[in-house]
């Protein structure tokens, strides 16, 4: 978890890649609404970056996505959860993971509360 | 600063592809103001490298690293106890820095990540334009700060040429006519004089037509 999508460096969201992840979801304050006047703005550049990416490279620039929405808006955020989750499910693994022949485990479902 | 683009990902890949174990390096100067060969861009590239060769059934080891100065032998000797451990050098410095890395290390493949640009200027985050050419007989306090080598296509040292409208350069519509500029600049400081004092030829024995240059300087020895 990190406080601001600002924080977030190309890099980053690369590593995620390479450890597995057949999707990354990067979920940035509303813009306009960023605490730190331009976090999200620039994490919508460094995303875009990252797509252009995994398109040259054939990871598929479509397991990257960046959504937006305030902390308020929690029915919202599970509906862009499960939407990218079945968008990166109809997907299947990642290249990596095909040829590291390991399919991503299921998440547990959470309890719950 | 030294400019510079990257190198699209596939010739890198395919200068990368005899080897299995390299090292990433980055340099501290110019190319990290320019993003362009920095330790975040050793990070993006070396991730890039991994996840396409990976994803490609044939892995790659990295090392990462990123030295203050690629042109500096201080710098440079850092690299060579790491040698004997990997196959090949990728560096994302300047071609001065490609280069002084190649000749320091004459058995190990030194490979460009970045097609070096120019010495220009942050016109703003992203963008950058070209200043000088390095031609070795600077006259800008004639020219009222502009260099008419630089600014000038035809780098003339005598005024506008008839490709000359309105401003604009016939090389293409964005670019402004050097001699324009310098001509409303010497205008605008009053200098109008210095038009006239303009050498009658330049010697380009200074510049590149002399061959590679090389600075001596004996007090500093």
């Amino acid at each position: 978890m990190l406080p601001c999508t600002g924080r977030i460096e190309e890099s980053l969201l690369l590593r995620a890649f390479e450890n597995g992840a057949d999707g990354v979801m990067v979920i940035g304050c509303l813009e306009g609404d960023c605490h730190y006047v331009s976090g999200n703005i620039r994490a919508r550049e460094r995303v875009k970056r990252v797509y252009a990416i995994l398109d040259q490279i054939k990871i598929g620039p479509e397991r990257i996505r960046m959504y937006n929405l305030s902390a308020g808006e929690g029915a919202k955020f599970a509906a862009f959860a499960s939407e990218f989750v079945e968008k990166i499910m109809a997907l299947g693994p990642s290249p990596i993971n095909v040829v590291r022949g390991k399919v991503t485990e299921q998440a547990p479902e959470e309890e719950a509360l | 600063m030294i400019t510079g683009t990257p190198k699209p990902i596939e010739e890198i890949l395919e200068m990368v592809e005899p080897y299995t174990n390299i090292i990433v390096a980055g340099c501290h100067g110019c190319v990290t103001v320019c993003r362009v060969g920095g330790q975040k861009e050793v990070e993006v590239l070396s991730s890039t490298l991994r996840l396409a060769r990976e994803s490609g059934g044939r892995k790659i080891e990295i090392n990462e690293l990123s030295l203050e100065r690629q042109c500096d032998p201080e710098y440079v000797e850092t690299l060579r106890p790491l040698l004997g451990d990997h196959e090949a050098i990728l560096s994302i410095a300047c071609g001065a820095g490609i280069q002084f890395l190649a000749e320091k290390f004459g058995k190990t493949p030194i490979l460009p990540g970045i097609n070096t640009g120019f010495l220009g200027v942050t016109e703003r985050q992203g963008e950058w334009s070209e200043r000088c050419q390095g031609c070795g007989d600077c006259v800008l306090h004639l020219t009222g700060g502009i260099c008419p080598v630089t600014r000038c296509a035809k780098q003339l040292f005598h005024g506008p040429c008839g490709g000359s409208t309105a401003g604009v350069c016939e090389v293409a519509a964005n670019v402004p006519c050097g001699w324009q500029m310098i001509i409303d600049r010497l205008k605008a400081l009053d200098q109008m004089d210095n038009y006239l004092k303009l050498k009658p030829y330049k010697g380009w024995d200074v510049s590149r037509d002399g061959g590679p240059r090389r600075i001596v300087r004996e007090d500093m020895i």
